[in-house]
């Protein structure tokens, strides 16, 4: 039985039926290639996912330092929200401003259920303006105030004229669509409408760029933005680690998209594409190859040669200085196994800083990637709209009068695209290709699968997050969050490709869990007489 | 103590008929407490004379946790105990789980004396949400009436109504006890309103007339038997305390699907 069928085989009948699409063992062919995404979970499942809030708060719009963001509910979904996702921030230049260590919950009470919160909410705000100040206020919406009704939109258009900022309200209550990818995409659909394009700051270089769907987990965003600078490149926004809606405001005005996390803010990179004409580029920059690559298509986009030339130094130079480290982390590693489990994008990334140190990734997947995180965004016209999808809004934008303009035409962008030496510009191609024969893709995995496959594949080390991390430790394999990365970091570029290798390597030579022998291994933890004899 | 919930269609007159047969069981000598569990706060208006004591919600909402029971439980006719859950105004909020902070609030504060006969629940429209259904979970109400007529739509809301009762009778242990036909003067009416109480599995209790004794009594914020004790209606009133107090015909309904509602109403409505 090949792993696939062995992971399905102990699900009755009804789970296997759902589960079976979602679980695919890679062929040579390209045959059996497609899998379900971006579904519902069954309940009773174990599943790894996070909710709509999740996405919203604690994902895009959670980490904007200049932003007030309150959670409207009970103080729960705001406590277990802070500080959890490691997104790192300096003040704001502009306001020396900093929110992202504080949490913002309205706490709502019983009785602001019954009465409706809204009060309280306008309460919390005026609170908010006095004791911070703050140029921008965002609310999220916890799933009581989808079932009571206040209208945090109409409480943000009111702050708005009462204090002269800008206030936006999402209703990203916890139950709306299937995981936490329904929140992201609420959050770039505020962001979106209102706060890109409503800036003026020009660029002081020909060649600005955003990193769209960097949240700057332990610094990555500062490393990647170290290496941009030394090469040249201006970067404009994090998006949105470490970034500030005072700077976004002016985000439309960039000559280029970088776009890291796909499944979480590809909405922003089409619409600004359709809207500004800002060409969208897929990069990775996690991996000593993939940085380099990442930064070779940029110069390639930008098609000037001092830049190209620029790029081709610092690669030099930076691989030069990592070399000594990366190839003694290599020789710890070379010939061991991963699995990678993460949210939806970093099961791709992080094969490739893995190849990087010899390794091989042989189980991967995502919590709530949709299929074309998988399979490549060709496969787009080809999914199909279920109810849960439409309940979360889609909006259309169209050419903006004032700033839309195109750096290349379609004939260009083809032409720059086209051959073995093309740039992937506004496409990508999915984590899936990556992958070799025998390795096995999860979609959606959950605690009892997560078992399993540590029984059954065996990897050496299992890159997941914390709900999984201690069950993973405690069955002898080691584990690394990828998540938050265990207090460790920066992963990205260079310098966080020695970091990654060095923890991988402190984890796998130091697994204590593996190490140890448990006692109920030799002495029996029951003790028992028998009865009867008296 | 006998927990009684007063159900019905929206405006069919639960509250007037609920005021009004407490007022002859009360006259009777029983200990009655009247908890109204609608936000408009209208349920206990004319056995206290007017709307009278603040309600639950909006004690809580002001003053805490740390409510006097008497701010909000007032006496009335005959020594009727009325309270009013309340609720949030229109459009806000969440009324029903209004209605289960109320019950709960109401019995930490002992609301619930032993010495008392009946409580009566009367509740808004036609069962809402979870928390409009709260005087039939948790075995607080153990028996309910409908108030219907022989207009369709009032009795499409009382099967419907059966339909969250036998819901909670498998878990709560909650019974219906029959149908109150507050009359429209729809034609055939009592055969037609008997008729959907044995396809249910129960009784008309009782066949209310109209009569415009019972406007004037409102008027003057009175119960009929307490304004106008020697009027027809009242008598109708006393008989149909009488008749619940004596009942013994407790069931789980069996609602029937919307077709064979609709062919009792063909056969004892519109065929003429």
């Amino acid at each position: 039985m090949i792993d696939r069928e062995k992971l399905l085989d102990k699900y009755s009948a009804k789970v296997y039926k759902n589960r079976k699409d979602h679980i695919i063992q890679l062929e040579e062919t390209d045959e059996a290639r497609s899998i379900a995404a971006n579904t519902r979970a069954i309940p009773g499942v174990m599943t790894a996912r996070g909710c709509c809030y999740a996405g919203c708060k604690g994902v895009v719009v959670g980490p904007l330092k200049d932003v007030c963001v309150i959670t409207h509910g009970p103080v729960g979904c705001g406590f277990y929200s802070w500080g959890t996702r490691r997104n790192k921030a300096k003040p704001d230049e502009h306001t020396d401003k900093n929110f992202v260590p504080y949490c913002f919950s309205t706490d709502m009470q019983e009785s602001d259920i019954v009465f409706g919160g809204e009060k309280k909410l306008e309460k919390a705000i005026d609170e908010a303006m006095e004791l911070f100040d703050p140029k921008c206020i965002m609310i999220c919406s916890t799933c009581p105030i989808g079932l009571i009704g206040d209208d945090v939109q109409a409480v943000a258009r009111r702050a708005e004229e009462k204090y002269g900022i800008k206030a936006i309200g999402f209703s990203c209550e916890g139950y709306k669509g299937v995981s936490q990818s329904g929140g992201h995409h609420i959050a770039n659909n505020g962001v979106m409408r209102f706060i890109i394009g409503t800036g003026d700051t020009q660029p002081k270089t020909k060649f600005s760029v955003n990193i769209l769907g960097e949240y700057n987990i332990g610094g990555d965003g500062w490393e990647e933005e170290r290496i941009l600078k030394r090469c040249g490149i201006e970067v404009l926004n994090l998006f949105t680690g470490d970034a500030s809606c005072e700077s976004l405001k002016s985000a439309h005005l960039a000559h280029l998209n970088l776009l890291m996390c796909h499944r979480s803010i590809n909405y922003i990179a089409e619409m600004m594409k359709t809207k500004y004409g800002i060409d969208w580029l897929k990069v990775n920059f996690i991996g000593v190859g993939a940085t380099c690559k990442s930064l070779r298509e940029i110069a390639k986009y930008f098609n000037n040669s001092e830049l190209t030339m620029r790029v081709e130094e610092v690669i030099a130079d930076e691989t030069a200085a990592v070399y000594d480290d990366m190839e003694y982390y290599k020789s710890k590693l070379t010939g061991k196994t991963a699995g990678i489990f993460s949210g939806g994008s970093r099961s791709h990334h992080y094969q490739v800083l893995l190849e990087d140190l010899g390794m091989k990734t042989v189980i991967a997947g995502y919590e709530f990637a949709h299929r074309d995180d998988y399979e490549g965004r060709v496969i787009i016209p080809q999914i199909k709209e279920d109810a849960d999808n439409k309940n979360i809004e889609s909006i259309t934008v169209a050419p903006d009068e004032r700033f839309y303009r195109e750096v290349y035409t379609e004939e260009q962008i083809a032409a720059l695209k086209a051959g073995e030496q093309g740039i992937g510009l506004n496409s990508y191609d999915g984590m899936i290709p990556e992958m070799g024969a025998g390795d096995v893709v999860v979609d959606d995995y959950n605690h009892f699968e997560t078992d399993e496959l540590i029984r059954l594949v065996k990897p050496d080390i299992f890159l997941s997050g914390i709900k999984d991390k201690y069950s993973i430790q405690k069955a002898g394999v080691s584990s690394r969050q990828i998540h938050s990365y265990d207090y460790s970091g920066p992963y990205a570029g260079f310098n966080g490709a020695v970091n990654f290798g060095r923890d991988v390597t402190m984890a796998l030579y130091t697994n204590v869990w593996g190490l140890v022998t448990p006692p109920w291994k030799h002495e029996p933890m029951l003790v028992g007489s028998l009865g009867g004899g008296e | 103590m006998r927990q009684v919930a007063i159900y019905g269609k929206g405006g069919i007159g639960k509250s007037t008929t609920t005021q009004n047969l407490t007022a002859g069981l009360g006259e009777m000598g029983k200990k009655i407490m009247i908890v109204g569990c609608d936000p408009k706060a209208d349920s206990t208006r004319l056995v206290l004379g007017g709307l009278a004591q603040k309600t639950v919600l909006d004690t809580l909402r002001e003053e805490g946790e740390d409510i006097e029971l008497e701010t909000v439980l007032k006496e009335g006719y005959a020594g009727i105990k009325g309270v009013e859950s309340g609720g949030p105004e229109p459009g806000v909020g969440c009324a029903g789980r209004g209605i289960i902070t109320s019950i709960g609030l109401l019995e930490r504060l002992g609301a619930y004396e032993e010495d008392l006969d009946y409580v009566f629940y009367d509740v808004l429209g036609d069962v809402v949400c979870g928390g409009f259904a709260m005087p039939i979970r948790e075995g607080k109400a153990r028996e309910i009436y409908i108030v219907c007529s022989g207009e369709m739509m009032a009795l499409y809301a009382a099967n419907n109504i059966s339909k969250g009762i036998s819901k909670y009778a498998n878990t709560g242990g909650v019974r219906l006890g029959g149908l109150i036909c507050n009359s429209r003067k729809v034609d055939g009416e009592a055969e037609l309103v008997s008729a959907v109480a044995k396809e249910i599995g129960t009784q008309m209790i009782h066949f209310v007339p109209r009569d415009n004794a019972v406007q004037k009594a409102e008027i003057n914020k009175k119960t009929v038997i307490d304004f106008s004790p020697d009027e027809p209606q009242a008598d109708e009133y006393r008989t149909l305390a009488r008749k619940i107090d004596g009942n013994d015909m407790f069931v789980v309904p069996k609602p029937m699907s919307i077709d064979r509602l609709e062919e009792i109403l063909m056969e004892h409505g519109i065929l003429d």
